[in-house]
């Protein structure tokens, strides 16, 4: 668990950071969205004292983090950058063993750790291990800077704007492979973005951030149903607030009995794949795969903020 | 106020209390024979040799208290040297008895680095103000005018090198000229065939390869022996081919010397031309085809204007490079402050050294200077930050 | 591929003619006047290289050390007070003329070998110094985040990333330090230290051109085949961070 109490960051007279405090639960993903200059990417960076705090503090499981040396903490918490930082003077091996070596793992166990995280990226090993970062592909330096910052199992994993240099198509898979590893490994994450889609797909939590202040902290849902300020309402974008909403819950959670002509939407897609399925296909109810069926009213009435404050 | 300790302060401090206590001036009963060294204190008569040796020493010290305004160091250290100077030529009139001719006064250790310690502060001060160009260009000139009031007002007419110039002022002259005209000579050579050689493999890129690795290996190859080497092709020139020798062509003197250094100039023009060239962006190239402009429309009107300030610094590079090299001429009969330099080597002598080597630094740091402001006032970057 | 072949010949017409300068007389010969010998024979050819290269190799591993040794300074944060200072030092200090240089430390070291080495240190400073500053200051802000984030120690980062990736502009650097002092180092037999300026001088004293040659094609081979060899270095260096 990750709880930050009243942080404060001030540069000569401006507070960039103003008495921010949130608690990420073990496991859980936190989204920092807010425009540049919002004070995001240094709330991130006080996490793992890049940048020192001014006032506040920030505990992890309990335990102060100005207590223990900067370059020891960071090695306990994964780091990922946007344009990935990869050292390009070694290999893929190498870059990806960094930390692992820092702390004194023998060959190997680190040697073992880079195939296994090779493999979990999708890039195979002896392949991939002695390439330079400059014969990768842009998508291939992301996955390996994000396997880099996982290599010593760090239980925190701080990512600022990850995907920030990656084109759409290839950003959407890399969010989704983020997502199943997260899951697979258990590990807490906290990311910075400015894009609201991104938080939306990716957080548990979502904390919005202005002017230094933390302006709202909460479920996706929350944040998309009752917005606190007009700030966070301009930076969901009210034409897809329904949209975003529908994203956030699978088929399987309002599988209703019936029966239902075509073809059949898989129970993991999202309302919102339904809703477009439903209205591309003409038709106002589909099947879903295993049995049961998705209805548009039912759709419809879960697109609704109102809908879902009564749950 | 808080005491702060400037780091920066220290070192100066360092050097110029070091330069306080090591000797000032080197007096010798005749230009050959060791002499024996005077502190500041000892160098000037009695009060006058402790009033300005403890008013730079506590410069120095509380230079090094705390972090004074910029500008209010600069005019300090500026000063401080000019009060170096002004000692050095009170202290050699001092010494030096009265019709004697013989007996030299010459700058010692001490004075060095009193005087490195202070340009040194002054370099700090002014590499932490950004002064506009006018202002800056101004500075340079003041210096200038300086310089020559100092020496024109006869304060250092006693002091060993000033002396040794005395001697020989009508051959400083010609040396000066001579000097001159190797440099700048060499560069309008180098110009003159080293920009069209530029376009000409901006145009055709298949023959940037071997022409640039020529020129590198030219560059490469160690002044004295490119300078020998000319030598014998001239002298062949001037025996062999009827009206050479007529024209002034001759195996010894200023023409091998300056096809040598031209020689050298060639690298830096063509690669500069072409770095130039190909650093347009393309699309304002393509602009220009757009409307309707020839290639030498492009070249003259587009091209070669944006190209001016990495140009300019070709020109830099090539004038202060020569400058320098144009010393070894003196090796080879070719004239040029080196002739005072080697001559002196030969001679132990010193002073006379210093006569050629002093204003060849002079030279090369006014150009450096001047060419730097001026490729900054066509928009491009100085070659090596504030100077 | 050309290059080095070429290169390959020049090296062994290089150590041929040091292991016996008498059998190229022949070669020489055409440019002697009066029956004046063809090839140097005062000192030993090889003799005189090898104190030339010892000159040169002592003067370039000097300044290479401590100008990288300052550069570094100056670029840590308890020594970026000097830093504007450093910049205008080295801008200014290589207007300074080499030959200037080294006339300027015969009155404080005498005459012989040790001038000679002052010049070549002092100016070899400035090269290497103007390059490990570009090398250091110039590196991407995302990877020495990403280095101080996975929580490498000030002296990890200096020595496992900032000083690789500096490597190919510190060798530059180097290089041009290396043929600098190698041209500046024949200058240095004016003040009396064994070089091969020796054999040019005397070359130059005596009217024959055969020494003058040989000397300047000594030095001229030498020069060419350590500034080919850097480049090679330094593109092999460069190709490996992924700037080749």
């Amino acid at each position: 668990m990750i709880e930050i109490q009243n942080l404060t960051r001030i540069y000569g007279t401006t507070a960039v950071v103003k008495d921010v405090s949130l608690t990420v639960e073990t496991g859980q993903i936190a989204a920092l969205v807010g425009t540049s200059g919002s004070g995001k990417t240094t709330l991130l960076r006080m996490i793992n004292r890049l940048v020192e705090p001014s006032a506040g503090r920030v505990l992890i499981d309990g335990k102060d983090t100005a207590e223990i040396e900067p370059h020891l903490l960071r090695r306990q918490i994964g780091y990922a950058i946007q344009g990935h930082g990869l050292f390009p003077h070694r290999t893929v091996a190498q870059n990806i063993s960094t930390v692992p070596r820092l702390l004194g793992w023998t060959q190997d166990q680190h040697r073992a750790r880079v195939d296994e995280l090779l493999e979990l990226f999708q890039m195979e090993p002896a392949d991939f291990r002695d390439r330079m970062p400059h014969e990768l592909s842009g998508g291939q330096q992301q996955r390996v800077g994000v396997a880099r910052a996982l290599a010593a199992r760090p239980d925190l994993l701080l990512m600022d704007e990850p995907f920030g240099a990656l084109d759409p198509v290839i950003r959407a898979k890399a969010q989704q492979d983020l997502r199943d590893i997260q899951r697979q490994l258990g590990t807490t994450l906290i990311i910075v973005t400015h894009d609201m889609e991104e938080a939306v797909t990716l957080g548990d939590r979502i904390a919005v951030m202005d002017k230094g202040e933390l302006l709202q902290y909460g479920p996706p849902s929350e944040i998309l149903t009752t917005p606190a300020t007009s700030f966070v309402s301009d930076l969901i974008g009210t034409g897809d607030r329904p949209f975003r909403l529908l994203s956030l819950t699978p088929v399987a959670e309002i599988i209703a009995e019936g029966q239902a002509e075509g073809a059949e939407i898989p129970r993991e897609a999202s309302l919102r794949d339904a809703l477009a399925e439903c209205l591309w296909s003409g038709r106002d109810r589909l099947p879903v795969e295993g049995g049961g069926i998705v209805t548009l009213d039912s759709l419809r009435a879960q697109a609704a903020p109102t809908a879902r404050a009564a749950e | 106020m808080a005491f702060r300790i400037s780091r920066t302060g220290l070192l100066f401090a360092l050097i110029g209390l070091a330069g306080l206590v090591l000797p000032f001036v080197q007096f010798k009963p005749n230009r050959i024979v060791p002499g024996e060294g005077l502190r500041l204190f000892e160098a000037l008569s009695l009060p006058l040799g402790w009033i300005i040796g403890l008013v730079l020493g506590a410069v120095l010290i509380a230079g090094c208290l705390e972090r004074w305004p910029a500008k209010l160091r600069l005019t300090v250290a500026l000063l401080a040297v000019i009060a170096v100077t002004l000692a050095l030529g009170a202290a050699a009139t001092q010494l030096t008895p009265p019709d004697n001719t013989l007996a030299r006064v010459s700058p010692a250790s001490g004075l060095w680095l009193l005087l490195l310690a202070f340009t040194l502060m002054l370099a700090d001060a002014q590499s932490r103000i950004t002064l506009g160009l006018p202002i800056r260009l101004a500075m340079l000139t003041g210096a200038m005018v300086l310089i020559a009031v100092i020496l024109g007002s006869g304060a250092l007419d006693g002091v060993s090198v000033m002396r040794e110039y005395a001697a020989r002022s009508d051959l400083f002259a010609r040396e000066a000229v001579g000097h001159l005209a190797l440099a700048f000579g060499s560069l309008g050579l180098a110009l003159l065939i080293g920009l069209p050689l530029g376009v000409a493999i901006y145009e055709s890129p298949a023959m940037r390869r071997p022409v640039l690795g020529i020129l590198n290996i030219l560059q490469t190859i160690p002044s004295l022996a490119l300078f020998g080497i000319m030598i014998p092709i001239f002298g062949w020139i001037a025996a062999n081919i009827p009206g050479a020798a007529q024209a002034g062509v001759a195996g010894i003197g200023l023409f091998p010397a300056m096809v040598a250094l031209f020689l050298y100039s060639l690298l830096p023009v063509v690669s500069n031309t072409l770095t130039g060239l190909t650093g347009v962006n393309p699309a304002t190239r393509e602009a220009a085809a757009g409307l309707g402009m020839t290639r030498p429309q492009i070249l003259v009107q587009v091209l070669i204007p944006l190209a001016l300030p990495v140009l300019l610094a070709a020109i830099r590079i090539v004038l202060v490079q020569n400058i320098g090299l144009a010393v070894i001429a003196g090796l080879i009969g070719g004239g040029g402050f080196g002739t005072f330099v080697f001559q002196g080597l030969n001679q132990t002598a010193m002073d006379l050294v210093l006569l050629g080597a002093l204003p060849t630094i002079a030279l090369a740091l006014v150009a450096g200077i001047a060419l730097d402001l001026l490729v900054e006032a066509t928009g491009g970057r100085p070659k090596g930050g504030q100077a | 591929m050309t290059g080095r072949v070429l290169m390959a010949v020049a090296l062994l017409f290089l150590l041929a003619f040091l292991a016996s300068p008498e059998s190229f007389a022949p070669l020489f010969e055409p440019f002697t006047r009066n029956n004046a010998p063809a090839i140097y024979t005062q000192t030993g050819l090889m003799s005189l290289t090898l104190s030339h290269l010892g000159l040169v190799l002592l003067a370039v591993i000097a300044s290479t050390l401590i100008a990288v040794t300052l550069a570094i300074l100056v670029t840590r944060p308890a020594g970026r007070e000097f830093l504007p200072l450093a910049r205008t030092v080295t801008s200014v200090g290589q207007t300074f003329p080499p030959v200037a240089v080294l006339a300027l430390a015969v009155p404080v070291m005498g005459f012989g070998a040790g001038p000679t080495l002052v010049a070549l240190f002092l100016y070899g400073l400035l090269p290497v110094f103007e390059n490990a500053l570009a090398g250091l200051t110039g590196q991407s802000p995302q990877v020495q985040e990403a280095a101080r984030g996975m929580g490498l120690t000030p002296r990890q980062r200096l020595w496992q990333v900032e000083l690789p990736l500096a490597l190919p502009v510190i060798l530059t650097g180097v290089r041009l330090t290396a043929v600098i002092s190698l041209g500046t180092a024949t200058i240095g037999s004016t003040v009396a230290a064994k070089t091969l300026g020796e054999v040019i001088i005397a070359g130059l004293l005596s009217s024959n051109t055969a020494f003058v040659l040989q000397g300047g094609m000594v030095v001229g081979i030498i020069a060419v085949l350590i500034y080919e060899g850097f480049q090679r270095l330094e593109q092999f260096a460069a190709a490996r961070i992924g700037q080749g």
